[in-house]
């Protein structure tokens, strides 16, 4: 201890102090607080790309997700369409076909009536041209008949007895 | 000190980066130190050879010194190296070249004042150049004021412009790019681990931007200077008590001023405990901030000193020898061994140093609301 005392150097710690003062100001100023700056500044930097790029592939993720989603929601309604074509396809066909196989039963219930009317009309006016001719054969029968009274009776009662009327 | 060795090595063991870096300085400096040997063995042999004459070498190696003696040739006496400015403070300034002394053979003589060298000192004396000594062969010569810019001021200088230089150019690399280029690429992870490491850790991530300036100049600071200690240059800064002391009073000044309330509360008057222990306790806590800083100075001074004594003792082995083929390999194994383990030691003291203090201030502005 004795021997520290006596070697410790006023003047060495003097020109210490003072040295690592001038140091400490002058590295301080032109050497640490760059230095030091500089680093946080970088570290800051790799930090928020590192944070950004998280951020990126999120995003990437997300939108990936998106799309997918868009594309299914786009099969579907494809899917639903073109079921709904082919609905609307097949309502068209039978309503179509049943209107066909209205308007064909009208027409047929139509001819039939027609038809009906028709014969009817051809019954009444045969009939009628029946009778004229009756009338006309009768009136020639009669005339030629009506020369001799007999042949006249006889040819009215063998008239009566072949013509029945319906 | 051993466990605690074993533990710090451990923890620096895991840090990778650190340790290759290590690797490649313990390469630089050991090739180094072989050549230290080889020059010093040449220059030295056949003067000092004897025990006492090492002890008194390896003494004055340790101390500091008015001159930058690079090489001395022991034979003819002469000294390769610089002279170094002495300042004095007696009766009015002083100043002169060391060389005036002769490496302390001659009486420098002043404006009419007489000083002279004694055991790496400077005396006040007379013309003839006497040194009274008393029982304890302490010289009670006046001792003037002293500010003179010796060996280690000088290597304090270069050490500092080198910093400047080295992480200046680190600050100016990142305005050009994000990335630091050439030697900052070395430099980046060392300030990186004494901010994550050190700092952040000790002082918490609010408030360690505070003290970032003072650990990492003190961290390179002690680093660079022990590492100089084991080049052939053969300074001693780090293992000389002046500088260690200053090194610890900043730590502790700086920590007393940023203390918070409840530090001071915690010495002055401890909470949580009756009135007279307050009382006992404000003592041993008012002692407790100032064995903190001793610990610190003497820690990072006796290991820096031990280690240049034990390679140098190493070296000298050599000369002492009785069997000089025999002891030379032995010896420069040893060194070899040690100067490695010295390399680890470099970079632990600046660690244990700075982590000591960052602690210490963590200490004194934490918010703890427990104790």
């Amino acid at each position: 201890m004795d021997k520290l005392i006596n070697d410790f150097s006023f003047g060495l710690f003097f020109w210490q102090a003072l040295i690592l003062l001038v140091l400490l100001f002058l590295l301080r100023k032109y050497a640490w607080k760059p230095i030091l700056d500089s680093l946080n500044n970088r570290e800051e930097g790799i930090k928020n790309a590192l944070e950004s790029a998280e951020e990126a592939k999120k995003e990437m993720q997300n939108l990936q997700a998106d799309n997918e989603r868009i594309l299914n929601e786009a099969r579907a309604e494809r899917d639903g369409m073109l079921k709904e074509a082919r609905q609307l396809k097949e309502n068209m066909i039978s309503d179509a076909k049943s209107e066909a196989q209205a308007e064909a039963d009208k027409i047929v219930a139509q001819a039939q009536a027609t038809i009906a009317s028709e014969k009817k009309a051809a019954i009444a006016e045969l009939k009628s041209q029946v009778a004229g001719l009756s009338v006309e054969i009768a009136e020639k029968v009669v005339r030629k008949e009506l020369d001799n009274k007999d042949k006249q009776l006889e040819l009215v009662a063998s008239m009566l007895g072949d013509v029945t009327l319906k | 000190m051993h466990g605690n060795l074993g533990t710090e090595i451990l923890y620096v063991m895991q840090k990778r980066t650190v340790v290759k870096i290590l690797l490649i300085f313990t390469l630089v400096f050991t090739a180094n130190n072989l050549f230290a040997k080889e020059s010093e063995k040449g220059e030295n042999d056949g003067k000092v050879d004897t025990k006492s004459e090492i002890d008194a070498y390896i003494e004055h190696h340790l101390q500091d010194s008015y001159d930058f003696t690079l090489w001395s040739d022991g034979e003819t006496g002469a000294h390769v190296g610089f002279p170094l400015p002495v300042i004095l403070w007696d009766n009015g300034l002083k100043v002169f070249s060391s060389s005036k002394f002769h490496h302390g053979e001659t009486v420098a003589e002043v404006g009419g004042d007489f000083y002279k060298l004694d055991h790496g000192k400077i005396y006040k004396t007379d013309a003839a150049g006497t040194i009274t000594y008393d029982d304890q062969h302490h010289a009670t010569n006046v001792k003037p004021l002293d500010f003179s810019i010796t060996k280690n001021v000088v290597t304090m200088l270069l050490v500092s412009v080198l910093m400047l230089f080295m992480f200046g150019g680190l600050a100016k690399s990142y305005k050009k790019g994000a990335l630091p280029t050439g030697f900052g690429r070395v430099l980046e992870p060392l300030v990186i681990y004494v901010r994550d490491e050190i700092a952040i850790p000790n002082i918490g991530k609010e408030k360690h931007r505070k003290f970032m300036g003072f650990l990492l100049t003190v961290f390179f600071f002690i680093w660079i200077l022990n590492l100089l200690g084991m080049t052939p240059l053969g300074v001693n800064v780090t293992g000389n008590i002046a500088i260690t002391v200053c090194l610890a009073l900043f730590t502790y000044f700086i920590t007393q001023f940023s203390a918070n309330k409840e530090y001071w509360k915690h010495i002055f008057w401890m909470p949580g405990v009756p009135v007279i222990m307050k009382i006992v306790l404000m003592p041993i806590e008012i002692l407790g901030t100032l064995t903190k800083p001793f610990a610190l100075l003497i820690r990072l001074f006796a290991n820096i000193t031990a280690g240049h004594v034990v390679i140098m003792s190493l070296i000298a082995l050599i000369f002492t020898a009785q069997n000089i083929y025999v002891m030379t390999p032995i010896s420069l194994l040893l060194t070899i061994f040690i100067s490695v383990i010295e390399l680890l030691v470099a970079f632990l003291q600046a660690f244990i140093f700075t982590m000591l203090s960052a602690l210490f201030i963590g200490l004194a502005v934490q918010d703890h609301d427990h104790h």
